[in-house]
């Protein structure tokens, strides 16, 4: 019984929860409010074990399914089901949920109760948009967390925040709004709304290049790709530490989840002809983006850059597939590439999100993002400057983290494809290392300089110490043992790879 | 004879009369017993459609009237409007001097018994009666607030593009009539197709006058220059009355008009409907923006909406109709809960007109500002939404019959329209407040305002409901 609703618990427990933590009011009640809603956090965290141990990796096929009819008019089912790239997703969404719940115990001073709401009924909004195989439960789940993400950066961001949060949300709006007319024109052909009815429809070239287009422009601007970025670095910097937190480490991967569940399986033709296009605007942010980051004179601005840049691996590590194959007719390596952008997707999760609860510390007490407001902070709070080291360190990809991992992959088999592919995205190692190694040497090492406020810092204690060893613990078991990861991989990347590179014309 | 198909009218009429005399021979402060009679009489009323809901479709009184199930459910959702509404004007137009009357309430039954009359016609003669019947008493309580400048020129205006819009109406009509030879909506339609090609340009000319005619009721574009002013002009109880329930008959009519009396001239009115969509959309979108009065920008975003509700009637589907039925409905909803939050934000000597009176309302009262949320979210069409659904159906019967550009285009015109929507958010929820003043503690509006709001959360979430009503209506 119990494993038939536990997808319908990991969305709707959060959810609930933000309903009741809403309904205690004012601050007067902020103890109960936190209490429930880490409570929350924790269940459905702790609801991710079963999920884990009981899905059958060995298996491509949608497991845990629910299915109830929900609109009948339209054929819109509330259809639930995972497999194995939803689920490292799922755990990961309650993962970073949890943390940034607990983050925000201490962080959050006023209206307290609406902060965590909008977080619960966000990460319940985000599970279901990793677990909806009807194409449009996805879209209004999809569309759902918008809100509270919206309410989220306007009420606790920073000075800048009106404008940014209306800019984060129309620009994703935009994109969105195009791919409801795709899915609207693909149920007219499938007479169905399920995900995997689209992937047997043989669309003409130019319809799937038109859907591929719509589906662009909503999964583009949420990885964000070059040149649709530039709604992130406004809303990254704005947002308050959570909503960073959770903008990089989950929104992000919801386009490039996007892609790999929509884009590449329903348009394989169009895929294979426009992935010229996606190389290249992978390529783009892998370099120049990285260049922009490194003149970034804000913090939360530069981790947000290097987000982007992450990213264009994860758009390369998938659209590679088609060179790979073209050029060597290898399958092994182009099923390398796709997983390598998995694996990227999850890792970057960890180090930046963990960067950026760092910064947002350093921030409540100073109350500065940029960097040449600190210096010498590893001599007053040397527990956290080890801790953001190792954040740092899987930014850049250093073997043993969990950073290193994704981006070996993909560069490997890039590398296939062609060298100056592979060159490219190598360089990411350079310049990463240099944005992120010089901003750390700006802010932490250096001497202090008196009367800046360094000297009063207070190091990290009790629930954000708590919040560092999880994300540490994260970051070093990918990087050390990733097949925990990968075995789930296997047998899903394995089935949307083939349906992917089919010709359907 | 089947009188017992009139029993809605018959009793609004009946009671509208009884009110009438005890409002003039029964001395009461504050009005307690008119409000109480008319809120009684239209639930009532409600009551008795629901009961005709589901019984064959009538058609009789020298085919005159139809009772199907469109109009028994336009009938129900007309009374509960003017319900919400008048709940809403009881408390407004005691603390404003002239307003405090009993005629506000008759005038309001009479508009409704027109309403019903309208969304129950079957001939072209009943539709004018019941469109007549319907505006007159609205343009009086438009006036009603007598010493307000604003409110007289509101009223001046609407009379006379009310008066020009039923000028063309009624010219369209003996067009029709002098080609057909008909009043009664099916006759009319059989004689075209029978006896197609002759007097085809007439028939075209009059389909003009009746297009234009509905559009002026509905306020679609380049129709709608009296919207705004009305909207503003018109003490807010009024509005809220004006905005949401005649707009329920007017679709009737323009779906009995158009779908039912000339359903073989589809091929002209499509592309006449397609030009009216675009303009509505773009126009309400694009000017609502500009606003700074909140009253002006729920003027135009109405407007837009009209136009999101016609890509539904242009496709000539029946999928197309009771999305457009969806839609109707689901603004209706929209808009009272819009307008009436702005009543319930106002005080004696105090009109919440501007969006700045919005200010910092999540710090003053964090339930209402949900609400409101909720209304403009809903408005802008976001998912777990009404609005949402309501934009879905539609987009869905336009790309059915291969208009993928025209619903393209209106989802750009969504977007646009959905920064207006975040803005008044914005005011809400990231501005500090400027003023502390209580908001006051009426109960009744308090609960009405919240379940309207969280009904359009709650169809949002199970919208099939009231898909399926909608789709069954028409079948």
């Amino acid at each position: 019984m119990f494993p038939h609703i536990l997808l319908s618990l990991l969305i709707w427990i959060p959810v609930l929860a933000g309903i009741l933590v809403l309904m205690t009011g004012g601050d007067e009640n902020a103890t109960i409010a936190r209490g429930i809603a880490l409570t929350a956090a924790i269940i459905s965290f702790l609801l991710c074990l079963p999920l884990y141990l009981l899905f059958n990796a060995n298996s491509y096929a949608m497991q845990f399914n629910e299915f109830l009819p929900w609109i009948s008019v339209f054929n819109i089912n509330y259809a639930l089901g995972v497999d194995g790239i939803s689920v490292p997703m799922i755990i990961l969404t309650n993962f970073t949920s949890l943390i940034v719940i607990i983050a925000a115990l201490e962080a959050i001073k006023y209206k307290v109760a609406q902060y965590l709401s909008a977080f619960l009924i966000m990460q319940g909004m985000m599970v279901g948009v990793f677990v909806a195989t009807d194409s449009l439960l996805f879209y209004v789940f999809w569309e759902a967390m918008l809100i509270p993400m919206y309410i989220c950066i306007g009420v606790w961001g920073g000075k800048n925040r009106s404008y940014a949060s209306i800019k984060f949300f129309i620009y994703t709006f935009i994109g969105s709004a195009l791919m409801l007319i795709a899915l609207l024109y693909l149920r007219l052909q499938a007479n169905s709304f399920l995900i995997s009815s689209f992937y047997t429809l043989d669309l003409p070239l130019t319809v799937q290049i038109l859907i591929f287009l719509a589906f662009f422009a909503a999964f583009a601007v949420k990885v964000p790709m070059w040149p649709f970025h530039t709604w992130l670095p406004d809303a990254h910097t704005e947002a308050p530490a959570g909503g960073s937190v959770i903008l990089a480490a989950l929104m992000l991967k919801m386009g490039v989840y996007g892609f790999i569940r929509f884009s590449m399986p329903i348009t394989p033709d169009a895929s294979l002809i426009l992935s010229w296009l996606m190389i290249t605007l992978g390529l783009i942010a892998i370099v120049y983006v990285a260049y922009i980051a490194i003149v970034q004179t804000d913090m939360k601005r530069l981790i947000a850059y290097s987000s982007i840049s992450h990213m264009g691996f994860a758009i390369l590590g998938c659209f590679l597939v088609y060179s790979i194959l073209r050029i060597t007719g290898n399958y092994h390596d182009a099923y390398l590439s796709i997983e390598g952008a998995v694996v990227q997707m999850i890792s970057h999760a960890f180090g930046s999100g963990a960067m950026f609860i760092g910064v947002g510390i350093l921030y409540d007490q100073l109350g500065s993002r940029l960097i040449k407001d600190y210096s010498g902070v590893a001599k007053t709070m040397p527990v956290f400057a080890a801790f953001f080291m190792l954040f740092a360190m899987s930014n850049v990809g250093l073997p043993g983290t969990s950073g290193f991992v994704g981006e070996f992959m993909i560069i490997l088999s890039a590398y296939q494809a062609h060298f100056w592919v592979a060159f490219l995205a190598a360089s990411t190692l350079i310049l990463g290392a240099a944005y992120t190694l010089w901003m750390y040497k700006r802010v932490f090492f250096c001497p202090v300089v008196a009367g800046s406020g360094v000297e009063k810092l207070k190091d990290i204690r009790s629930s954000n110490l708590v919040v560092f060893i999880l994300l540490a613990i994260g970051v070093i078991w990918i990087g050390v043992y990733p097949e925990w990861l990968l075995h789930l991989l296997h047998a899903s990347v394995d089935h949307l790879l083939h349906i992917s590179i089919q010709q359907r014309l | 004879m089947g009188f017992y198909q009139l029993l809605p009218e018959l009793f609004v009429l009946t009671m509208a009369c009884v009110i009438l005399l005890v409002d003039l021979y029964y001395p009461q402060k504050k009005l307690l017993l008119t409000y109480s009679l008319t809120q009684m009489t239209l639930v009532i009323s409600a009551f008795i459609s629901f009961w005709l809901l589901n019984t064959p479709v009538f058609i009789g009184f020298t085919g005159n009237f139809v009772r199907d199930n469109l109009s028994s459910f336009l009938e129900i959702l007309i009374a509960l409007v003017t319900f919400i509404t008048f709940v809403f004007s009881r408390d407004y137009i005691l603390s404003r001097g002239n307003m405090a009357r009993g005629e506000y309430y008759i005038l309001g039954l009479f508009s409704v018994l027109g309403m019903m009359v309208l969304v129950s016609a079957h001939s072209l003669l009943t539709i004018y009666l019941g469109l007549e019947l319907m505006s007159l008493p609205l343009y009086a309580m438009v006036a009603m607030k007598r010493e307000d400048r604003n409110a007289s020129e509101a009223a001046i205006k609407y009379f006379v593009m009310g008066a020009l819009a039923s000028g063309m109406l009624l010219y369209g009509v003996s067009l029709i009539y002098g080609v057909t030879g008909a009043l009664d909506l099916h006759v009319i339609a059989q004689s075209i197709l029978i006896s197609a090609n002759q007097s085809y340009t007439v028939l075209v000319l009059g389909l003009i006058f009746i297009v234009i005619g509905s559009l002026f009721k509905l306020g679609g574009a380049p129709f709608h220059m009296w919207v705004p002013d009305v909207y503003q002009g018109a003490p807010t109880s009024v509005t809220i009355f004006v905005s949401a329930a005649p707009k329920l008959a007017a679709f009737a009519m323009t779906l009995r008009l158009l779908a039912e009396m000339l359903p073989a001239l589809y091929t002209q009115w499509q592309p006449l409907l397609i030009v009216v969509a675009i303009l509505s959309m773009g126009i309400g979108n694009l000017l609502a923006i500009a606003q700074s009065s909140i009253k002006r920008m729920l003027a135009y975003s109405g407007i837009s909406h009209i136009g999101y509700m016609t890509l539904g009637i242009l496709t000539g589907t029946l999928a197309g109709y009771s999305a457009a039925l969806f839609y109707i409905v689901a603004y209706v909803f929209m808009t009272l809960a819009g307008f009436s939050m702005l009543v319930l934000l106002s005080r004696q000597g105090f009109e919440c007109e501007n969006l700045e009176d919005l200010r910092g309302l999540n710090n003053r009262s964090p339930w209402l500002a949900f609400m409101m949320l909720l209304v403009m979210f809903s408005m802008a069409g976001l998912p777990p939404l009404v609005g949402f659904f309501a934009k879905l159906a539609v987009f869905e019967a336009v790309i059915a019959v291969h208009l993928v550009w025209l619903a393209v285009l209106a989802i750009v015109f969504a977007i646009i329209g959905l920064y207006y929507y975040l803005r008044v958010v914005k005011i809400m929820y990231f501005d500090a407040p400027t003023s502390h003043e209580l908001i006051s503690w009426q109960l009744d509006m308090r609960l009405v305002i919240s379940f309207n709001s969280l009904a359009l959360l709650l169809f949002g979430i199970f919208p099939s409901a009231l898909l399926t009503l909608c789709h069954n209506v028409f079948l």
